[in-house]
């Protein structure tokens, strides 16, 4: 037993490093907290040195885990125990949109946010019992693989490669976008600069390691990610409820919203609206609130024709349901229903267990065995932070209702007005318009002077808007009420929304604000602020490690070894494998610098489209012996067009809709279809071949043999019965 | 349970599949019961409050997500006893 002995030394080693790294991480910050609070250090240096800190982290467990082997650089040599691959597992998923936005969700969906916090924990039960194992006995390298040796040939894994690249190339922009933010708002650093600063941490660690280097980072990133999430929130609780366990506290939190919100009115009944008549605060605990809208459609249309110079015509502005309308012309809205919210969360789930980035990280633990429980950790370890989101919403909103909504402009909170300088708190009071240049006016503001519900006259010709001092009036126009306030005037113009105060529907957060901002409301030094800052950094660089192997590795090793070249060296695969690297995250920064909108969009498709695409066809392949190549391909095929037909269709025309489901949960749609189509087309074509089903076989039996699987899944792949 | 050590290779890998078919199943049904069940009754149990927390909200935000984490560590436990059982261990 030499060999276990071996294994148990080795962990010891690495629970030893990862431990005295911990202790490490919360001596500096202690250390930092200090210097900031005795010496008065400079907010840029604490942000300056924890950057540097966890970033010359990464780059030193990259150079320590540089590898020239195949083995190594796709499946960290297939040695990972089960519980660091569970915290890799957890940083590879938690991505910058559930450190830094989840939480904000939540804040303005209230119970229906709970979708995502549903959905992306219950895709670990489907991963954990219908795929990680048998993912791990298969043994490869990358889900193409699976594909393309279950169902034979070149066109199941070339629609899987493709598949993979492009699922992993929206997601992978979308984490350098939350880099660039993350790097400007607490270093200061242009965001291009952040962009650059952060891919070349990711790419030090990759390029010279692979998924060995990756691996060992995540544990790393993990433990950053998860201490900097929860320190915030428990100084929050104990706080405001004096009790420093936020998960348990919340509660608290929630009974006095729904107090709040009774005083104050606010209700899901009569939820409040932007000014497009998109609606955007409801009551925080009643559930099925969501309308439907094709607002996000609009921005990003605009987005990129601005950007771009195109002339793509914008779909006419939809919401649903719209008040304005005559009441015999409104539309059923489906609120009240949760058709659109069991859809979600099931699209949800279902895709987590299809994406590829998860899928491979099975393919680095030792044993089947293992492969099961590293799954049980990693849920364990996403259940941290997914806990505690809903903590950070509830804390957040009963503090702006407690503190911030009805009260006076002038002088609400000083964390309010830090991140309203910051434009990510909008006031949409016209009070605040006081001096602005009319050439410059707030988002928020501009699109009321295109509708005409805004009227300004610069009465005094100076180019601003004056409105100090003025009282509210009010005139009745062919019957409308047209107020005047100052030199503003028009339909948009009411005594709530002059009066200087600010009221709940006045008031905007971006989804970011609220985990941003929880050290400041918290009372705390800016050196938690700053942990927060490097919390996020390390979720989104992880997650991007992640993606961009799976990119590298559907080029190198699905494209390029298995279709174009089988008789490539081992040199020039793994070379190949590392340009791939950089050409990727090139490709994944140029995406990022526009910062469009569309992209964080494709994210949330994304799920609806894996579990169209991949999930299904994954899942027979163990399932179903009898499923065979042209019905994986029919299913692929056929449930992607549908998710794709209804997705696009209810994004520009909300009107579209089945149930009142929205194109972020059209993968309902496509995954019966996938289903079906793969069923009848098996069944009217050939059985897979005899080596196919004994292959199926082979993945059912628990006990490893990577030499025969190996074999199995080659480009010869003849195999002699009975070859155990 | 006829002891497993009579089957040979094959039958004991179909037995194994069968009953890891069985587990699978159970513990799905309960995945989908604590993730889809309480969202169709969700006024009524918010009606209910638990040290604040409305029932229906506590399902969504807390015991479902501590329900998956059980059931996949149980999934292990099941399957390792199971590994035994038809002698499936790996080395």
């Amino acid at each position: 037993m030499a060999a276990n002995e071996a294994i148990k030394l080795r962990n010891n080693r690495l629970a030893q490093y990862y431990g005295m790294f911990t202790v490490g991480l919360i001596v500096i910050s202690l250390i930092m907290g200090a210097l900031e609070l005795v010496a008065g250090m400079p907010q840029a240096w604490i942000g300056w040195t924890f950057l540097m800190l966890t970033m010359g982290m990464y780059a030193f467990i990259g150079i320590m885990s540089r590898t020239k082997a195949l083995d190594e650089y796709y499946v960290a040599g297939r040695n990972v125990p089960a519980i660091f691959n569970g915290m890799a597992t957890g940083a590879d998923w938690m991505s910058a949109a559930s450190f830094i936005s989840m939480a904000g969700t939540l804040y303005a969906l209230g119970y229906d946010g709970l979708a995502y916090i549903m959905g992306w924990t219950g895709g670990y039960v489907l991963l954990a019992l219908l795929f990680a194992p048998y993912i791990r006995k298969f043994g490869q390298y990358t889900i193409p693989d699976f594909v393309g040796t279950r169902y034979g040939g070149r066109w199941p894994r070339l629609v899987a490669a493709v598949s993979a690249i492009i699922v992993s190339l929206t997601y992978v922009t979308a984490q350098v976008v939350g880099v660039g933010i993350i790097m400007s708002r607490f270093i200061g650093v242009p965001y291009e600069w952040g962009v650059v600063i952060g891919l070349s941490g990711v790419l030090v660690c990759s390029f010279l390691g692979g998924m060995k280097a990756v691996t060992w980072t995540q544990v790393a990133q993990y433990i950053i990610l998860i201490i900097a999430y929860l320190i915030p929130v428990t100084f929050l609780s104990l706080k405001l409820t004096g009790f420093p366990i936020p998960q348990f506290s919340y509660g608290v939190a929630l009974q006095n919203i729904t107090r709040l919100e009774g005083e104050l009115k606010i209700s899901s009944e009569a939820p409040a609206r932007d000014g497009t008549g998109r609606i955007i605060q409801q009551g925080y605990v009643p559930a099925y609130n969501e309308g439907l809208s094709n607002a996000p459609a609009v921005t990003a249309v605009g987005q990129i024709n601005s950007y771009f110079g195109t002339r793509f015509t914008p779909p006419a502005a939809q919401s649903i349901p719209n008040t304005t309308k005559p009441a015999e012309e409104i539309q059923p809205d489906w609120r009240g229903t949760p058709w659109n919210f069991l859809a979600l969360t099931f699209c949800l789930m279902v895709g987590t267990a299809g994406l590829p980035h998860i899928l491979i990280r099975f393919y680095t633990v030792p044993s089947v065995r293992e492969s099961r429980m590293s799954v049980g950790w990693a849920l364990f370890f996403i259940f941290l932070l997914y806990f505690t989101a809903p903590a950070y919403a509830a804390f957040a909103r009963w503090e702006i209702l407690q503190n911030v909504v009805g009260k006076e402009i002038s002088s609400l909170p000083v964390w309010t007005q830090n991140w309203s300088k910051l434009g990510l708190i909008t006031q949409r009071d016209y009070s605040t318009l006081e001096g602005r240049d009319i050439a410059k006016l707030p988002a928020w503001a501009a699109p009321q002077v295109t509708s005409g519900a805004l009227v300004i006259t610069d009465a005094n010709g100076n180019g601003k808007i004056d409105v100090a001092g003025a009282t509210f009036s009010e005139s009745e126009v062919d019957g409308k009420k047209i107020g005047t306030f100052g030199e503003l005037s028009g339909t948009a113009i009411t005594k709530n929304s002059t009066d200087g105060i600010l009221q709940f529907g006045e008031l905007n957060i971006d989804a970011d604000t609220i985990v941003l901002a929880t050290p400041e409301i918290a009372g705390l030094p800016y050196t938690v602020a700053a942990l927060v800052a490097a919390g996020g950094l390390a979720a989104a660089l992880s997650t991007a490690d992640g993606l961009l192997v799976v990119i590298s590795s559907a080029i190198a090793h699905d494209f390029y070894f298995r279709i174009i070249n089988p008789k490539a060296s081992l040199n020039t695969r793994i070379w190949l494998g590392k340009s791939m690297l950089i050409v990727a995250a090139v490709i994944a920064a140029l995406l990022a610098l526009p910062r469009l909108a569309l992209i964080a969009q494709m994210v949330a498709w994304a799920f609806s489209m894996a579990a169209a695409s991949f999930f299904p066809v994954v899942l027979l392949g163990i399932f179903w012996k009898r499923c065979n190549g042209p019905g994986a391909i029919a299913g692929m095929v056929g449930g992607l067009s549908v998710t794709i037909f209804y997705m696009a269709s209810n994004y520009l025309n909300p009107s579209f809709n089945v149930l009142g489901i929205t194109h972020l949960a059209s993968g309902i749609f496509g995954l019966p279809v996938n289903f079906l189509l793969c069923y009848i087309v098996s069944k009217l074509t050939a059985a897979p071949s005899q080596e196919v089903q004994d292959l199926v076989d082979h993945l059912r039996n628990p006990q490893l043999d990577d030499d025969l699987m190996t074999e199995l899944a080659g480009t010869k792949g003849k195999v002699a019965a009975g070859a155990h | 349970m006829s002891d497993t050590k009579d089957m040979d290779r094959q039958q004991r890998i179909n037995a194994y599949w069968n009953e890891n078919n069985r587990l699978i199943i159970s513990l799905l049904v309960i995945w989908f019961a604590v993730a889809y069940i309480p969202p169709l009754f969700i006024n009524q149990l918010n009606q209910i409050r638990i040290v604040g927390f409305p029932l229906g909200y506590y399902f969504g935000s807390q015991f479902s997500l501590a329900v998956f984490v059980v059931l996949i560590f149980y999934y292990v436990y099941a399957m390792n006893k199971l590994d035994s059982k038809y002698h499936l261990k790996d080395k």
